[in-house]
């Protein structure tokens, strides 16, 4: 079983006014831990809608989500019969054990949002406090952990931003537009979620600090060995950065699966919209004049190597 | 704060959408006058006929039109006991009734007929002004249309050197920003409750500290919209209304001439109308 099971999730804005609209349709995905997953989908497919339903910022309309295997969004009535019958509530007086089940589930839904980490598109318009330190310390403070952590929790996120530590000080408003970005995503790194969700990290900046941002979530995902979740619609972001890949169009599940996976079934992503990373598209063009080459490639410098081994060995023949 | 749909501008296609703005904006004041020059039961039949005509030519749905009504139930409830309460007449409909107090104190309770008159005739005016200039205006009539339709009507001022034209161009812009700002309200509160933020417990003094998250983002960002609007519409030459001609040019037609005629009609038939003393006749 995945880090976080989405089972069944449709999700309407407006429902039940003319102004309806589904975000999502009956989907039903699983979403692998210590790995990157990325969520594909063009403008308009749900991408976003699915990410706030992640951390509890709203509430599907219909269907459950898993974290670890607990629906999220339970309410107290869904949950008291069974929980009743667990040993640890099950020894109490019935209205004890109520009240006992009724703070957990309240604690439960407040720690959501550190349990999972979400970076919103656009993140650097979040930022406000006088210094890059305290916006950064604005999460860990709500969780209500002491200074000492605090302090220790900044600076070990604004090493992972890749920014040096004489920003903490500066003023968030004097930033460079890249620099604010890292600074929005260290403070939610600073909560030390179990899942990082990034909704279009790298969007609108340079090709340079788009492959700085992204380099520096692969690390962040190394180093601490947790779920990370990515949004982009960068085909060759994805085969880059991410192991595992969701695709979504219209609303609904596409596919899902390794980046291999995903990428090799070609039919599938005709007709979203989507296209496969470039390179691959040149690896089958060449395929179907009649080069023996593997299906599985999508970043560039496998591509190179390849041909460039191909070149070697079939030198004096071509 | 999803559901706070902007203005109430509802799109069908209706007779009333079709009118010039400027002949909207000059009914509703006429309309709004009819309404105070009402005084008796005939006449506020007439008016109560004539707002169920309009809301029926408009189009738009009923239950929106009294939906609207919603917020003003505390406000009619308060008049009319007022009215019920203090207003002095000849017909004294309870003539025994009162309500002991402590130490011998009683409260003589006064209603009398002229008194119900009066706050039914509250009612009835403050309800059909207020259908008749949501109607008239706010459902049928996009923001930007009136707007222009003020900045016409407000020409005049200009001899007297008001700036017609910056006021209805700085009215515009804010009315256009006014759902821009709710979204990225929206979504700076759900980037902040992604961190933890709470806005909906504690006292008020707490509550109030919880908001600057959202707040100076809020500000940072309309600042920086203003300036990039600014610096755009240098950059297209904007220097005022000097010289500027229209998109959309207002056309006075034969319809919108014929309904300002018709409810001039209807207010001197209203006055016609209070002439008969029917029942009761308002002060």
């Amino acid at each position: 079983m995945g880090k976080i099971v989405l089972d069944h999730v449709s999700y309407i804005y407006n429902a039940g006014t003319p102004f309806e609209k589904k975000a999502l349709d009956d989907v039903s995905l699983s979403i692998k831990a210590n790995c990157i997953t990325g969520v594909i989908g063009h403008t308009g497919s749900g991408k976003s809608t699915m990410m706030m339903l992640l951390n509890g910022l709203s509430a599907p309309t219909s269907g459950k989500i898993l974290l670890d295997g607990y629906n999220i969004n339970a309410t107290l009535k869904e949950i008291l019969p069974e929980w009743l019958k667990l040993p640890e509530y099950a020894n109490m007086r019935k209205s004890t054990a109520k009240k006992e089940i009724k703070a957990e589930l309240l604690k439960r839904k407040k720690t959501l949002c550190f349990r999972v980490g979400l970076v919103m598109q656009y993140p650097e318009y979040q930022l406000f406090e006088e210094t890059v330190y305290k916006d950064i310390a604005y999460g860990p403070k709500n969780m209500g952990l002491s200074d000492e952590e605090i302090k220790e929790r900044v600076y070990e996120a604004i090493r992972f931003s890749g920014l040096d530590q004489s920003v903490l000080q500066k003023s968030p408003f004097d930033l460079s537009g890249g620099q604010k970005r890292r600074v929005a995503i260290a403070g939610v790194i600073a909560m030390r979620p179990e899942v990082l969700v990034l909704d279009e990290p790298a969007a609108g900046l340079d090709p340079r600090g788009r492959e700085q941002i992204l380099e520096e979530v692969r690390n962040y995902q190394k180093a601490t060995g947790s779920t990370v979740i990515m949004v982009s619609h960068s085909m060759e972001d994805m085969a880059e950065y991410c192991q595992n890949m969701i695709v979504l169009a219209h609303s609904e599940l596409i596919a899902q699966g390794s980046t291999q996976e995903v990428f090799s079934n070609v039919s599938l992503l005709e007709g979203t919209g989507l296209d496969i990373p470039q390179i691959t598209q040149l690896i089958q063009c060449l395929k179907a004049r009649g080069m023996d080459l593997p299906d599985d490639i999508y970043t560039v410098d496998r591509a190179a190597q390849l041909l460039k081994d191909l070149y070697r060995k079939n030198k004096g023949t071509i | 704060m999803k559901s706070i749909a902007f203005g109430q501008y509802y799109p069908t296609d209706s007779p009333i959408h079709k009118m010039d703005p400027r002949a909207k904006v000059i009914l509703t004041i006429l309309y709004i006058v009819c309404t105070f020059l009402c005084k008796n039961v005939l006449a506020f039949a007439a008016l109560l006929v004539s707002a169920i005509l309009i809301t029926l030519l408009s189009k738009v749905p009923l239950r929106m039109v009294l939906r609207s009504l919603r917020p003003l139930i505390v406000i009619l409830a308060f008049t009319s006991l007022i009215n019920v309460f203090m207003t002095k007449g000849e017909h004294l409909l309870t003539p025994n009734w009162q309500i002991p107090f402590w130490g011998g104190n009683v409260w003589h309770i006064q209603i009398y007929e002229e008194g119900l008159w009066n706050a039914l005739f509250m009612i009835l005016r403050i309800v059909v002004l207020l259908i008749g200039t949501s109607i008239l205006l706010s459902y049928t009539t996009t923001p930007i249309a009136l707007t222009d339709a003020l900045e016409r009507l407000m020409k005049p001022l200009k001899l007297i050197r008001v700036p017609v034209h910056d006021i209805a161009m700085m009215t515009t812009i804010a009315l256009r920003f006014i759902p821009t700002l709710m979204d990225e309200t929206r979504r700076i509160m759900n980037a902040q409750k992604a961190r933890g933020a709470d806005f909906t417990s504690g006292g008020l003094i707490r509550r109030a500290k919880s908001l600057l998250p959202v707040l100076i983002p809020l500000l940072v960002s309309a600042f920086n919209r203003a300036y990039e609007l600014a610096a755009a519409m240098e950059c297209r030459c904007y220097n005022g209304g000097k010289g500027k001609t229209k998109l959309k040019i207002l056309h006075l037609h034969f319809g919108d001439i014929a309904a300002v005629l018709l409810i001039i009609a209807f207010g001197v038939g209203i006055v016609f109308l209070n002439r008969f003393g029917f029942y009761y006749t308002m002060k």
